[in-house]
């Protein structure tokens, strides 16, 4: 049985943890992630949950208590965003390293300066490498829906990488919407209990964090690519049991009007979702467009985007971040490696839009299409990497 | 430096953990060494200085005296630095 809840973005990922039967929440409060950990304090409060809640001084202190608390074997949960990200930034690589599979939910603003609290990729992008799964989400449903995924992928013995799922901030976030919330039981029934493979425990003593130099650290990196690359097997697995427990079903990627689509525009988060009600309209006006929004981003779905790509001759790639000096932005960047490694030949153009919670409007939307569509007629990409929204 | 052949990625323990404890003993750090102390047995007076300074536990207490454990001996002289009866010498090691 499940019911609807309005939910905010935020409330609908505090809703998942409440329900996801966490051991240890050690987080700190930053805007626009802050509702999730008040909400979350107060399920302590009230006596709602068991969870040890660590009032923490910093994300730097939060991310460490999490890897702790992950090593004894514990359910763990954190969030943060932008700021507070960039803070944890060292301690995502100890903890997805140490192999602790710890579920975070970040709540994507952009990076200071100037100082905004508003919308963007640049926080989770900025520490794209840092070894985890990231997922990214279109909306609260998907929020709360993920999160409760995210523990069984993370903690499954043949994965033990930790998990981020992005939401953004302010439009999904602060944002009410009905979610289809599943009963305690059946989430608890699903996420189970962790078993973890190896523990800290004085009665069978294990070293962690020990010095490793040039004799083994290029073997236990080549492990974490190892792990991030099988872990395919386990987020299918994962959505599959989802879906039958809730008819929701999840994939690496969700596309839009993709069987015919001769020009595309491929995005993460909740664009995604104006993407394809301008995709609707214009289809009904007989232009063939499509859309394909990656859930997953880390491990990169190369196969399931190669596949999807079918009769498109022009892609439109939007992304909500900007890699100064490169020649791309980073999403792009792996989608053009991706087609090059495969041979594929597909005119791409490249979309910088939405810094710092700049609106993204239909009407944009509407011209990138268009502008995807005349690529795809001619074959001529006049600009490869452009900026929308932006004033000159 | 050994010329063991040690294990790859797929049969090392996961994300760096050393499962077995007190493995560090098999770290044989004698070879970083580019000063060898030499304790001089006649003058020592066995004030067991060197072997509280050690910071790597490698002067071994014995009956009359102390040794140094060449397999972990480091060089680094703090022994040689401490005796008060300069009894330690460093001696470039030739290899």
């Amino acid at each position: 049985m499940s019911k609807v809840l309005g939910l905010t973005g935020d409330g609908a990922v505090a809703y998942a943890v409440k329900q996801s039967n966490v051991d240890v929440v050690a987080a700190y409060p930053i805007t626009p992630q802050t509702l999730i950990v008040e909400e979350f304090s107060e399920y302590v409060h009230n006596g709602e949950v068991h969870t040890e809640f660590v009032c923490v001084e910093s994300e730097h202190s939060a991310m460490s208590a999490c890897v702790g608390a992950s090593l004894t074997g514990a359910r763990v949960f954190t969030a943060t965003a932008s700021q507070g990200l960039a803070l944890m930034h060292e301690i995502l690589y100890i903890a997805s390293s140490l192999r602790c599979p710890i579920v975070m939910a970040v709540v994507n603003r952009t990076l200071s300066a100037p100082i905004n609290i508003h919308c963007d990729h640049s926080d989770m992008m900025g520490s794209r490498d840092c070894g985890w799964i990231q997922v990214y989400v279109e909306n609260a449903q998907e929020a709360y829906d993920w999160v409760i995924q995210a523990f069984r992928i993370a903690e499954n013995p043949e994965v033990l990488l930790p998990v981020t799922v992005n939401l953004d901030g302010f439009i999904l976030s602060h944002s009410l919407e009905g979610v289809n919330v599943l009963d305690d039981t059946d989430v608890k029934r699903f996420v189970s209990i962790r078993k973890p493979v190896f523990t800290i425990d004085p009665d069978k003593p294990i070293t962690v964090g020990a010095l490793c130099l040039t004799d083994f650290f290029f073997e236990t990196k080549r492990q974490h690519v190892e792990a991030m690359n099988q872990s395919p097997k386990t987020i299918s697995k994962v959505n599959e049991e989802f879906a039958e427990l809730t008819g929701r079903r999840y994939d690496f990627i969700e596309t839009y009007g993709m069987e015919d689509a001769e020009a595309a525009i491929l995005c993460l988060g909740s664009t995604a979702g104006t993407v394809k009600a301008v995709a609707k309209s214009m289809r009904e006006q007989g232009k063939k467009v499509g859309v394909i929004k990656p859930w997953v981003y880390r491990p990169f779905p190369a196969e399931q985007i190669l596949k999807s790509i079918g009769n498109l001759k022009a892609l439109a790639v939007l992304d909500r971040a900007c890699s100064i000096g490169a020649p791309y932005g980073p999403l792009c960047s792996d989608i053009i490696s991706t087609l090059y490694r495969e041979g594929v030949k597909l005119s791409v153009f490249n979309v910088i839009y939405g810094l710092g919670g700049r609106d993204m409007t239909p009407f944009d939307i509407e011209a990138i299409f268009n502008e995807a569509l005349e690529v795809a007629k001619t074959g001529v990409v006049k600009e490869p990497l452009k900026f929308v929204g932006v004033r000159e | 430096m050994s010329k063991e052949v040690k294990p790859g990625w797929k049969s090392i323990p996961i994300g760096g953990i050393l499962l077995e404890p007190g493995s560090a003993l098999k770290y044989k750090t004698g070879d970083w060494r580019a000063f060898r102390p030499i304790i001089d047995g006649e003058k020592c007076i066995n004030c067991l200085l060197c072997w509280i300074y050690c910071p790597d536990g490698a002067i071994i207490r014995e009956e009359k005296g102390v040794r140094v454990d060449y397999e972990y001996c480091k060089g680094c002289g703090i022994c040689a630095n401490e005796c008060p009866v300069k009894a330690i010498t460093m001696v470039e090691e030739k290899r």
